[in-house]
């Protein structure tokens, strides 16, 4: 089925391309837009109160309409979408660490395996949203519990997928004849598996991304961690739910919609990066 | 399939269920221990105390008891059916549980189904008709849900029906001042159909997407060519050859969401301000109430325990090649 498809040498936006450059052009193109909302979400700190400008509705000067206090709804936004997206990256960190240290383990030996495999059983077995909510009163609550809450959850998919990885490079023959040779169980684990499961890793993690910032959002909204005036989504969110009644629509419509589309473009981001890491769509 | 495997199937399932209760148990009692909340605060919120009658609560409370004594002894009140006290209710907990979860699973119930079927449908249609309008929209639609916070799909709902529209009242599971024994079945049920509408426009994205997938892998199979060379088409074509091979591994799909069910059923309850299980499960996170909230996380293992053995019980029983090939065995 290697057959060049018809379009492909067609004008595309600027200057002929083909699936690769295209991919390539969206994925730096999401990156770019996610990149800059963290940037500037970490520069905006303090958003002027004018109570003169108090529940305005979106116009060209407050994109996103302003709040009770009359603050820039867009700004707040951005503010909160950053703040999402640290914690996101914080809690992705903590999950890809779990899940490589959980799914090398795994290959130790059968023991282990069926260890990693009860453990990945054990978190599967809590609805999420109420597991995040136990690990983050664990730790007290507050942004740190959120973000453990959120990290310490989300590497069951990731940990599934390297153990079977695992489960199947162990079959080969390089790995018995490292083992009859006599190497460590940890270096075997670190020199001929872990390598063969980095694209894995990438796709999981940005993949993860999205969850996690999803979560933090529904578990600050839920009202867990972050205090009132932190800007975070989840805050905006249940800070807009007062106002739904009077009408003032755009305080939840605009910042929800962001984050659909912060988190669209990590799915964006995910799927182009898979499509070049994976060897069967790769050279398409 | 002979009754030796069925019992050998249950007994099995019965063991892995025991085991994992007492996992959940332990592990879910360890994790709030080590949490820095002090159930004497809690009880007391805020009242003015003498030091001697503080020692006194803390003793009551096991506070200097060690955490394998506690662990022990948690385990053997949950085997007694002894979950203990609500803080927060004053009540029993298993009392609380059940009066919530009573609430909750007519929600659950109704958008479980409804979302599976509507999915199904639409996860058939869009794969019948691949490429055209349709099968976009529904394409863009499921992407666009799966990447929306639910509760915020919940807010807009309840923006454009309840506030624009004036369809359905805001929230609660009665009205404002009526007990929830008085209140009629018409006021009841009003107020479920928004919280309904959102878990089940939610759900369906995962499970029409799946359908979608399969029937278009089913229908570039060969047998389908065959069937199609044959002179079948439209929809019988996909009536006997697509749905039969997909419905199972749809149900099986929609069976093991009961976990995403259970955990939009606590976001979704929260924005209609619903009295649920799951409402009740953030107001025992936030305020602290340590055995309430230990046993809304059991019950919840259990809820998605039960989804995953339906799941493996629906291939038993519907799969007619299982049962053939147990027949043959």
């Amino acid at each position: 089925m290697i057959k060049k498809k018809a379009d492909d040498k067609k004008q595309w936006f600027l200057y002929p391309a083909n699936l690769r450059t295209k991919t390539l052009v969206i994925i730096a193109l999401s990156v770019l837009v996610i990149v800059s909302i963290f940037v500037s979400g970490y520069f905006i700190r303090d958003i002027p109160t004018s109570f003169v400008n108090a529940n305005q509705m979106p116009s060209l000067e407050h994109l996103f309409g302003t709040d009770w206090m009359g603050r820039d709804m867009f700004q707040r936004t951005v503010a909160g979408l950053g703040l999402s997206l640290m914690v996101g990256f914080i809690a992705s960190v903590v999950s890809t660490f779990i899940s490589i240290v959980l799914g090398l383990f795994s290959s130790f030996n059968k023991f282990a395996d069926e260890l990693v495999a009860g453990i990945i059983d054990l978190f599967g077995s809590i609805p999420h949203i109420l597991l995040i909510i136990l690990v983050s009163i664990m730790f007290g609550g507050g942004v740190f519990g959120v973000v453990m809450g959120v990290g310490l959850t989300h590497w069951t998919p990731l940990a599934r997928v390297l153990r079977s990885e695992v489960k199947e490079i162990k079959t080969t023959e390089y790995v018995h004849l490292a083992e009859n040779l006599g190497k460590s169980k940890v270096w075997i684990a670190t020199k001929h598996i872990l390598p063969l499961v980095v694209s894995q890793i990438i796709v999981g993690v940005i993949l993860m991304f999205p969850h996690a910032i999803m979560h933090e959002a529904a578990i600050t909204f839920l009202g867990f961690g972050l205090p009132p005036h932190e800007p975070a989504i989840g805050v905006i969110l249940s800070e807009s739910m007062h106002y739904l009644s009077s009408g003032y629509w755009w305080l939840a419509f605009y910042p929800g919609m962001s984050l659909l589309i912060v988190v669209l473009l990590f799915d964006l981001i995910g799927e182009n990066v898979e499509k070049l890491l994976n060897p069967e769509t790769a050279q398409e | 399939m002979n009754k030796n495997q069925i019992l050998k199937f249950f007994g099995y399932k019965l063991i892995r269920f025991i085991i994992l209760m007492v996992v959940v148990a332990i592990f879910s009692f360890v994790l709030l221990d080590l949490s820095p909340i002090n159930p004497v605060n809690t009880y007391l919120r805020g009242a003015a105390v003498s030091e001697a009658q503080r020692a006194i609560l803390e003793s009551y409370f096991g506070m200097n008891v060690p955490l394998p004594t506690k662990i022990f002894h948690w385990l053997l009140d949950l085997v007694q059916g002894n979950l203990g006290t609500s803080l927060i209710y004053r009540a029993p907990v298993i009392d609380v549980i059940l009066d919530k979860f009573a609430a909750s699973i007519v929600l659950m119930t109704i958008s479980w189904l409804l979302s599976g079927i509507l999915g199904f449908a639409l996860g058939v249609v869009a794969g019948k008709n691949k490429g055209s309008w349709i099968d976009k929209a529904v394409k863009v639609y499921c992407y666009a849900i799966q990447s929306a916070p639910s509760f915020w799909v919940g807010m807009l709902i309840l923006m454009v029906f309840a506030v624009y529209l004036k369809l359905f009242p805001i929230g609660f599971g009665v009205p404002i001042g009526v007990s929830s024994t008085d209140a009629t079945f018409a006021e009841w049920a009003s107020r479920l159909v928004l919280p309904t509408l959102t878990l089940s426009l939610v759900g369906l994205a995962p499970i029409a997407m799946y359908t979608r997938n399969e029937l278009i892998q089913v229908l570039s199979s060969d047998y389908v060519l065959f069937a199609k060379s044959r002179g079948e088409k439209g929809w019988d074509l996909v009536k006997n050859h697509g749905i039969r091979n997909i419905l199972l591994p749809a149900i099986t799909l929609q069976f093991l969401s009961f976990s995403e069910l259970f955990g939009g059923a606590v976001l979704v309850e929260q924005v209609f301000s619903y009295p649920g299980i799951g409402q009740t499960a953030v107001a025992a996170g936030l305020q602290s109430d340590v055995p309430l909230f230990l046993g809304i996380v059991l019950f919840s293992a259990v809820f998605v325990f039960v989804g995953n053995l339906l799941a493996d019980l629906s291939y038993y029983l519907i799969d007619p090649r299982i049962k053939e090939s147990e027949f043959n065995d």
